[in-house]
């Protein structure tokens, strides 16, 4: 009994590390919704995707114009209920573009070419193999996931301290400045709200990985984006890193950028 | 001891008073904080760090300036500092009170406050900041405390209390020297990204904490029987005179990197404090009156003549302060933060209500220095009389 209890008591917390909201909630939704979905979980399922480190390659030469990236921005703030703000100062992003000066601003050339000045980027978190964000944490709240590499946040633990936030250098963590949920268009329910006063950004999908599935604005992305372990010679990002020069955000300050751009 | 701190005059009750009806609107002020979330602050996603920072990063610095009367007591046994070292050390101990009240109000989730100690991460320099601003709070109550009580008994000190004297001179240097640590390892922050701020920390430190120091001397000589004495208080002067000097000089050692190695990601944020970037220059009056002040207090304080006129001691010890507050309280932080990684300029200005609670943290300080000064100006005319 004893036993028994401890390990659901672990299960528990495992399932709140992410911020999920408890079992007995979820299984509600899923009777609500015919009951044959697939309660979301923070282990990889007997599906689950497995990497060493996750990564991305963006082909910038698909993109024409930023309806290329409405999409997948839209599906990516959707399913993890990124609140919409009008005040700018307090605008939650997970994944959104910058035009080149700004999303490689040490890299800048006078004259450029001028597809390259225009088109805009998608940039997102970068899910550095050496997080200096990681490392600034007090409380471990944000970690990187040793099974595959993936800079993950726990909404839980976070005291809001936005020391992560000064340490990143890609400006990819936003601060819950008030309470998200009333700016939320449409809540899903599969993917935790978060509270004022945390610290949040992209997480790769971990939850879709954990079932199976490619990442959500990898989906949507018509081919622009490709996702796949850095670390396997036969991956899809690995075919794409051989056969095209791929630049990374800042890679003379050694956090070992996982996003990569074909330009 | 504490019984002294509660004995006064009708204007003592007075200040104290209105100390507590600050902080009650100040707290007032935080309930809302807490109910809307930071954003009734002036801060934002680029600049995610403001004011309560700032004075939390200028009043480490007031704390460890406290360890420039303990040193040259203790360890040079300079016997005119015995004097005052006690007022020293009850100013880090307001000093440090204030400094985690800031921090305490500067977070998103403060009920979840005690994660640093339920998840302690050596990795992070946060962790250690909290490590050694507590201890620099335990280690001057403790020996503030006991000198203060032998000397009300007209005893020496115990034995015992010996070694953490000797302790609280390097921890007072470490103390400024781990919260420049948490900004000047962050990769991809220019500004922050250099080996002298810990000194330029530590330099403008014992500038703005003496001449703090020597400021309520002079107002203690004033208003009570305790004369912290003109010796003491020309010895403080010097010290505060060398260090704004060194101050000075470590800046423009940073400016000389900066604009010798011509980097951009270097330049543009001395550019903005100083010169304003692409049409945004908040600062740039604050920066420039803080240079001018600082100077201003160089010249009154190394020229002989007003170092030991206290009229114009005082006004130079006043300009030092002002132009250092402007330097770290201001400038320090927003300056690190625009323009952004992503090089976008995003300005910063506090809200009504961040000053109201910035006023309110302040108001708590002095309280605790009213009352810790009162207390050990009690003893002192105690043992005289």
């Amino acid at each position: 009994m004893m036993e028994t209890s401890r390990r659901r008591f672990l299960q528990m917390a495992g399932i709140a590390v992410v911020g999920f909201t408890a079992t007995p909630v979820l299984d509600a939704f899923a009777a609500e919704h015919g009951g044959h979905e697939a309660v979301p979980s923070v282990k990889p399922g007997p599906d689950g995707l497995k990497a060493k480190q996750w990564a991305m390659v963006i082909d910038t030469r698909k993109i024409k114009s930023a309806k290329d990236l409405e999409p997948m921005i839209e599906a990516c703030h959707k399913i993890h209920n990124v609140p919409t703000f009008t005040d700018k100062h307090h605008e939650i992003k997970w994944i959104w573009h910058e035009e080149y000066k700004h999303a490689f601003p040490s890299d800048v050339a006078k004259f450029m070419d001028e597809r390259l000045e225009h088109v805009p980027f998608p940039v997102l978190c970068n899910h550095c193999e050496n997080p200096p964000c990681v490392r600034a944490c007090p409380t471990k709240a944000t970690f990187k996931r040793p099974s595959d590499g993936i800079v993950m946040m726990d909404f839980h633990r976070c005291i809001g301290c936005r020391f992560c936030m000064a340490a990143c250098p890609y400006g990819a963590r936003s601060f819950n400045f008030r309470d998200p949920r009333p700016f939320i268009k449409e809540t899903n329910k599969e993917f935790p709200t978060r509270m004022k006063g945390v610290v949040e950004k992209c997480n790769f999908c971990s939850e879709l990985l954990a079932i199976g599935k490619q990442p959500a604005c990898v989906e949507a992305s018509n081919g622009i984006l490709t996702f796949g372990d850095l670390y396997d010679s036969e991956s899809e990002v690995r075919k794409l890193l051989k056969e095209n020069f791929t630049i990374r955000r800042k890679q003379n300050l050694g956090t070992e950028p996982s996003v990569y751009y074909i330009v | 001891m504490l019984e002294l701190a509660i004995q006064g005059s009708k204007k003592y009750f007075g200040w104290i008073i209105a100390l507590l009806v600050v902080i009650g609107m100040a707290f007032g002020i935080y309930r809302l904080q807490l109910d809307f979330g930071l954003g009734i602050t002036g801060m934002s996603r680029d600049v995610s760090w403001g004011f309560y920072i700032a004075q939390f990063t200028f009043l480490v610095g007031v704390a460890a300036g406290g360890v420039m009367v303990v040193t040259p007591y203790y360890l040079h046994h300079y016997k005119a500092f015995g004097k005052i070292t006690i007022l020293g050390e009850f100013l880090a101990i307001a000093a440090i009170t204030m400094c985690l009240l800031f921090i305490l109000v500067d977070l998103g989730q403060p009920m979840r406050m005690f994660n640093v100690l339920l998840y302690p991460t050596p990795n992070s320099v946060l962790f250690w900041d909290m490590i050694v601003l507590n201890g620099y709070l335990f280690l001057n109550i403790v020996i503030g405390w006991n000198v203060l009580e032998a000397e009300r008994n007209q005893t020496h000190y115990p034995m015992w209390l010996k070694p953490l004297i000797y302790l609280s001179i390097p921890w007072a240097v470490g103390i400024h020297t781990v919260t420049a640590y948490l900004y000047c390892g962050l990769p991809g922050r220019g500004f922050w990204l250099t080996a002298i701020l810990a000194p330029r920390f530590l330099s403008s430190a014992f500038a703005a904490g003496p001449a703090l120091l020597i400021l309520l001397c002079l107002f203690i000589r004033k208003v009570t029987k305790f004369d912290p004495g003109r010796e003491q208080i020309q010895s403080l002067a010097k010290i505060v005179a060398y260090a704004i000097c060194l101050n000075v000089f470590f800046f423009l050692c940073e400016v000389f990197v900066v604009f010798y190695s011509q980097i951009p990601e270097h330049m543009d944020h001395l550019k903005y404090l100083f010169i304003g970037l692409h049409g945004h220059g908040n600062l740039v009056g604050w920066m420039w009156t803080s240079m001018f002040l600082m100077l201003a207090g160089i010249i009154l304080l190394v020229n002989p003549y007003t170092r030991k006129n206290e009229t114009s001691l005082a006004i130079g010890c006043f300009v030092i302060f002002a132009g250092t507050w402007i330097d770290k309280g201001l400038g320090m932080i927003s300056g690190g933060f625009v323009p952004s990684p992503l090089h976008h300029v995003t300005e910063y200005a506090p809200t009504l209500p961040e000053i109201g609670i910035t006023l309110g943290v302040y108001a708590a300080g002095f309280l605790v220095l009213t009352l810790l000064f009162k207390m050990a100006i009690g003893v002192k005319e105690e043992v005289r009389a």
